[in-house]
């Protein structure tokens, strides 16, 4: 009845993530400590935008991370669609809480930030729109698993969401950059990638963005874990009533 | 295929298909925003593109649940499924006797709102224009949302929250048209890439719709 | 040992503790549902493993 991939790949994926995911969740909390401790305490106020060139070590770790979850997500519905692994998908699902939070601190850090450099707490810049479009793809995307009771079905659909929506994502990013130009220069308000920072912020910042990364992993891995449970639990819950 | 059609267009016409709902629709956004927004020509004629736009694209949202449903409940979606005719061209033909039904006519009316919503006298070409391209993908994107949510009993706001995203580039170059034209600005790009992206959810999403509908089908 | 953040003290503290407070939250959700998940499973595998 059950396949050997069925019990074969979940169990060793729980086996190597049993000292794994210690490792990693202890690594995360060390390093983001480290990389925000250091970016809080110890680097030097900009001249130009003050001691809120601090929030730099939060917008762009959780920024990156929110593109990365999605990024994760259609490799994961790729691979389940392609190879049928459960725990790819299990992956894929566990990732986009971590997202959605993700793509929320990016947006709440980016308008506090905004609110003292720009004088306003949003602007339709097409950064900041393309991030919010984002956000609401999350919410589909969590709310069509969510929806769906059999689990193989909500992985397929989710998949199949996730590759069409990827495809959509990039879209309305294109769109939004054409739409903000044609109405006013956006360039202005957001920061220019090709600025120069100085090594006393960029040594905290690579710092966070590993922790920001390792704490992804952390939850993700611990989420797949509880996915993977949760699916054992459904199986045999229905297995007991068929005999 | 032609019998699908006309089934699916004469079930859509007949009382309770919800056919004129869309429409109603419509007509009552357009005649609320400028009880909302005030009655200021100017402003009207400002906002009018995009309010036109937006009215279209809800519009459309409210009878997609419809497309499979109702045949997903009484079985022949199971037939249809087994048919010698493809999955792929099911869903198209679906897609297609949507639009007949609800894009169609929103395009048609679309000048009469736009009186009522004082667009300027150049627009109205470029309205038509951009509704008749952009209309299609609003179907064919919204029947592979409505093929995501047939099994579902209460699909009908996860349905919006799905397919409204989807939506964003459809009505960004879209309304870019319009508002372009208007101001007597070159309009060749949005137009490209509005009828691109027309052009490739027709030809694409079909087999997405087919692959969803088997899934959930099984 | 507080840093002097000058006029934007408000504005930082306010990110970070948004930011470290929602991450806590989405850790501890993380946590308390696989903890739930856990004890449920292994409830129903051990009194499965007495009957049988």
């Amino acid at each position: 009845m059950a396949s050997f991939w069925e019990y074969a790949n979940p169990l060793k994926f729980m086996r190597t993530t049993d000292w794994l995911l210690p490792v990693v969740a202890w690594a995360a909390v060390i390093v983001t400590a480290v990389g925000l401790i250091w970016g809080f305490f110890f680097t030097p106020d900009d001249f130009r935008q003050g001691s809120t060139v601090k929030i730099i070590f939060l917008h762009v770790p959780s920024a990156l991370m929110a593109i990365n979850a999605w990024i994760m997500m259609l490799v994961a519905s790729l691979i389940w669609l392609i190879r049928r692994h459960h725990v790819s998908a299990l992956a894929a699902k566990a990732a986009a809480p971590v997202g959605v939070i993700m793509t929320l601190i990016g947006l709440i850090t980016g308008a506090v930030w905004g609110q003292p450099m720009w004088g306003t707490w949003w602007a339709w810049d097409p950064r900041l729109t393309s991030f919010l479009i984002l956000f609401l793809f999350y919410l589909g995307y969590i709310a069509l698993w969510a929806a769906i009771d059999d689990p193989d079905t909500a992985a397929d659909l989710t998949a199949v969401l996730c590759l069409v929506g990827s495809v959509f994502a990039l879209l309305s990013r294109y769109a939004a950059f054409f739409w903000s130009q044609g109405l006013h220069q956006g360039a202005s308000l957001s920061l220019a990638p090709g600025t120069r920072i100085d090594w006393a912020y960029k040594a905290p910042l690579y710092i966070s963005m590993t922790g920001f990364g390792l704490i992804f992993l952390a939850l993700v891995i611990a989420g797949t874990r509880t996915e993977i449970r949760a699916r054992r639990m459904k199986a045999l819950v229905a297995r007991e009533r068929m005999a | 295929m032609r019998a699908l059609l006309l089934r699916d267009l004469r079930l859509a016409l007949r009382a309770g298909g919800g056919f004129g709902l869309g429409l109603a629709f419509f007509l009552i956004l357009a005649v609320l925003v400028p009880l909302g927004v005030g009655p200021e020509p100017d402003t009207l004629a400002l906002i009018a593109p995009g309010i036109l736009w937006v009215g279209a694209l809800l519009a459309c949202l409210l009878s997609l649940d419809r497309i499979f449903a109702l045949d997903f409940e009484d079985g022949s979606l199971d037939l249809l499924a087994t048919a010698p005719v493809p999955l792929e061209a099911v869903v198209s033909i679906k897609a297609l006797a949507h639009w007949i039904t609800t894009g169609l006519p929103l395009v048609l009316v679309s000048p009469v709102l736009g009186l009522l919503l004082f667009l300027p006298a150049e627009a109205y070409g470029w309205l038509i224009l951009s509704l008749l391209l952009g209309t299609p993908a609003l179907s064919v994107i919204g029947s592979f949302g409505a093929a995501l949510t047939v099994g579902l009993k209460r699909g009908g706001l996860l349905l919006s929250l799905l397919v409204l995203p989807l939506y964003i580039p459809t009505l960004v170059f879209g309304a870019e048209v319009v508002s372009r034209g208007t101001q007597g600005l070159t309009v060749g790009t949005p137009l490209a890439l509005l009828a691109g992206i027309t052009a490739g959810a027709v030809a694409l999403l079909p087999f997405a719709s087919a692959l969803v509908l088997r899934i959930n089908l099984r | 040992m507080m840093p002097d953040l000058g006029r934007y003290f408000l504005e930082v503290t306010l990110a970070y503790g948004v930011s470290l407070g929602l991450l806590a939250v989405l850790a501890l959700w993380v946590w308390l549902r696989g903890r739930a998940v856990r004890r449920a499973l292994d409830e129903f595998e051990n009194s499965r493993g007495k009957n049988g």
